[in-house]
């Protein structure tokens, strides 16, 4: 009936996992209660459950994002904790089948529930908003998208307390992940949590595609796109270039554990180096996937704060092609050691370090964007600096391990590790969080609070060096990845010294959300009423803040690169149309959440071999699928006289302020 | 959605027409007929037979693309062409380069007997 489910599942005699949970569990009744105690499950229903209002979505997947960051640096400080107390025979107080599990999660969660989301609800807020449109190509496609992506969330933090987790590391490596090796539930977790995500961020990718194709305001030709659209029309070119081998992949791997294939095996003609080779096939460009649209925030906030045209557009927005087609020539290096031979890995060590160029012709685009501006320090350009300086170690690097020989010494030590991490918290996190701080009066119509965000900034920016830079020392010293115990009694000091790091770096993370909790109580004083609390170039700032529901009251025309910057200088900027037409706008809908919601069931079945249960979910997927076809009424206009009235008040707001 | 599409003027797919589905069907025969009638007669080695059935196929694939997907330089404003091109140019990428790197591997990995 309950396939391989059973009581037995719950991991009672672990008292970390259970006091988790059980704080989770009073956390999630406590929101339930809330909720109904205040009569919100209707709002909660109406306003953000059934949207499909790019922001909201966007704002969504940000709040996943944030989540999954304590989730995922909880885990992080779990590993950080046990190395440094796990010295010289100490056995920590992590057993080894925990510690690689706490491992595991971290590495997924940190790409796939945090950066992935932090990244899509980004685009999906600013993009519609940079380039004139009123919301995305496919809205209802939107929403189902990012409940793909809620619902794998919940999957893979059902696995904290419903049997366990993999064991293998964040991209699962055959034979380990193989049914013989790893029995357990865990690898199958983490099987359908990607399946599930996958799908939702392939169909973000289609999304954004067309929308940026299509639905461009008139006169934005490509070349007058702002940059941050650019970065993310290649993003979304990689996402459905790459995901489906990711797809592939997994489903090979399923076969393998599920209907005793052997692809990757090693008997029977299977082999487990495709399956690496497979993987980074993909995992290369999700790299990129990642950095592109930082690599866009920093050009809109340099050019914003230091008041200057983007220096370079034309070069930067090659650079980026270049980077997106490179990308998919590089991925070998993450395997120089499985033994390819001197052929192969010249060929891709040299395709390494040749990708550095057009990132090393970016760093040159935002410095000469600064040389001779007026630097305003403000918490974006704060981010932006501490990501040159950190981005610029860590590119360094990634060059040294692209030498193939050099990678036979420091290849799964902690250097990479280090590596990685420099580029990802400094390129990526630090990109997402200026992102954050840049457009969030954008969304919720008031900024947020300056002081703690730059607390945050300093905290994180620290709290990294402490925390990695004793890992490069660490590498060369020869300790690798993933080890929950060592003798060695000259790699505890480092230890030491970079659990202080990431203590560091919990105190910029507390620093962020006491700012917006602060930022959320002093509203009133922060308010943003002209729209424009930066000065900004691009469209998005041409309207109110909040932005209103439907975008812009009529399509804005584009004539210069930043659109808005050239309506100020031309003084054509906030005029008022002879008259407001009615906007054809699409309605909300709840089959995007009931369609997730039956995924996760079905999920949660195959994890568990439920076989009813499997069908169950699929046709509920499928029933809601073929039933919202047939709801005709999916559109609707906003009558003039609505538009007219949400306008006149931002025009009286720009009066007070002027 | 929201209207914006109307102001792209030169946007949309071809849709083809009688002629030209004809002609892709009557082609696409050909190419199979000939494939098939030369296994069938027999005579030619394995190697060139196998050569022959690859370009063929291609040829088909393309054929089919142009006459039955309306494949052609303006449809979506040229995008329809530069997104085949990509995506040729990623699987072929990868598709090569699997085989190049996994030749290698069982070639230096491989334990003698």
């Amino acid at each position: 009936m309950f396939g391989k489910l059973s009581l037995d599942a719950i991991p009672y005699h672990e008292p970390i996992i259970m006091v988790t949970v059980g704080l989770i569990v009073l956390g999630g009744l406590a929101v339930v209660g809330g909720l109904t105690y205040f009569r919100k499950w209707g709002y909660l229903w109406n306003e953000w459950l059934t949207t499909v209002d790019h922001k909201k979505i966007g704002v969504m997947y940000i709040l996943v994002a944030f989540v999954m960051l304590i989730r995922g640096f909880a885990d992080a400080i779990m590993m950080r904790t046990q190395q440094a107390i796990a010295s010289g025979g100490a056995e920590g107080y992590l057993p080894p089948h925990h510690y690689d599990q706490i491992f595991t999660a971290h590495g997924v969660i940190m790409i796939f529930f945090m950066a992935m989301p932090f990244m899509i609800g980004l685009m999906n807020i600013v993009v519609p908003l940079q380039i004139g449109a009123r919301d995305v190509a496919f809205p209802f496609l939107n929403s189902v998208s990012f409940w793909f992506t809620a619902m794998s969330v919940v999957l893979i933090n059902i696995s904290l307390a419903v049997g366990e987790f993999a064991q293998t590391g964040w991209l699962a490596y055959p034979p380990l992940s193989g049914i013989q090796y790893s029995p357990g539930v865990g690898v199958d977790y983490w099987i359908w949590a990607l399946q599930i995500s996958g799908i939702g961020t392939l169909l973000t990718g289609v999304n954004f595609f067309v929308t940026i194709l299509k639905m461009r305001a008139p006169g934005m030709s490509l070349m007058k796109m702002p940059v941050f659209t650019w970065t993310a029309l290649c993003t979304n070119v990689l996402i459905i270039a790459s995901f489906p081998i990711l797809t592939v992949t997994v489903a090979l791997l399923t076969l393998d554990r599920y209907m005793g294939m052997n692809f990757f095996t090693n008997e029977l003609g299977g082999n487990q180096m495709m399956y690496v080779n497979l993987i980074w096939a993909w995992g290369h460009p999700e790299v990129y996937i990642l950095v592109l649209p930082a690599f866009g925030i920093f050009a809109e906030v340099t050019a914003t704060f230091c008041k200057k045209r983007l220096f370079g557009y034309t070069s930067l927005v090659y650079a980026t092609i270049a980077i997106t087609v490179l990308s998919f020539i590089v991925w070998l290096h993450h395997f120089f050691t499985m033994g390819a031979g001197a052929n192969v890995n010249a060929f891709f060590g040299i395709a390494t370090m040749i990708i550095a160029i057009p990132t090393g012709v970016k760093i040159f685009n935002w410095l000469f964007t600064m040389y001779q501006g007026r630097i305003e320090f403000s918490v974006p350009m704060l981010w932006t600096l501490g990501f040159l300086v950190t981005f610029t170690i860590g590119g360094m690097t990634g060059v040294m391990l692209a030498i193939p020989g050099a990678d036979y010494v420091l290849h799964n030590s902690l250097f990479l590790i280090a590596h990685f991490h420099n580029v990802i918290i400094g390129g990526v996190v630090f990109g997402y969080l200026a992102g954050f701080s840049y457009w969030f009066p954008k969304v919720f119509g008031f900024k947020l609070n300056e002081k703690l965000g730059k607390a945050a900034f300093w905290c994180w920016c620290i709290g990294f060096f402490v925390a990695f830079m004793p890992l490069y020392a660490l590498g060369f010293m020869g300790m690798t990845r993933r080890v929950s115990t060592y003798d060695n009694p000259d790699w505890h000091i480092p230890l030491v010294i970079a659990a202080i790091g990431a203590v560091i770096i919990l105190c910029g993370i507390l620093c962020q959300f006491a700012q917006l909790f602060v930022s959320i109580k002093d509203r009133k004083k922060n308010l943003d009423l002209t729209g424009d609390p930066w000065g900004g170039r691009t469209l998005e700032w041409s309207i109110s803040s909040p932005a209103p529901f439907y975008n812009f009251a009529e399509t804005p025309v584009v004539h210069e690169r930043d659109a808005f910057w050239d309506m100020k200088e031309k003084g054509t900027a906030y005029k008022r149309p002879a008259k407001y037409q009615p906007i054809h706008m699409p309605r909300y809908t709840g089959a995007g959440v009931i369609i997730a919601l039956f995924s996760l069931v079905m999920g949660f079945a195959l994890v568990w071999h439920i076989w009813w249960m499997v069908v169950v979910g699929f046709l509920g997927m499928v029933i809601t699928f073929i039933a919202r076809t047939f709801n005709y009424d999916i559109d609707y206009y906003v009558p003039a006289e609505e538009v007219e009235q949400t306008e006149n008040q931002h025009f009286k707001n720009l009066e007070k302020q002027a | 959605m929201s209207g914006q599409q109307h102001h792209d003027v030169h946007t949309g797919a071809d849709h083809g027409t009688l002629r030209s589905y004809i002609v892709g069907l009557v082609l696409s025969v050909i190419l199979t007929v000939i494939p098939f009638a030369l296994v069938m007669a027999g005579g030619l080695s394995k190697g060139v037979l196998l050569a022959v059935i690859m370009v063929l196929a291609v040829v088909q694939i393309v054929i089919q693309v142009i006459y039955f997907l309306h494949m052609n330089s303006k449809s979506e404003g040229g995008w329809n062409l530069i997104t085949l091109w990509f995506t040729i140019l990623i699987v072929g990428i990868l598709v090569v380069g699997s085989l190049w790197i996994m030749h290698h591997l069982n070639h230096n990995v491989m334990i003698a007997g």
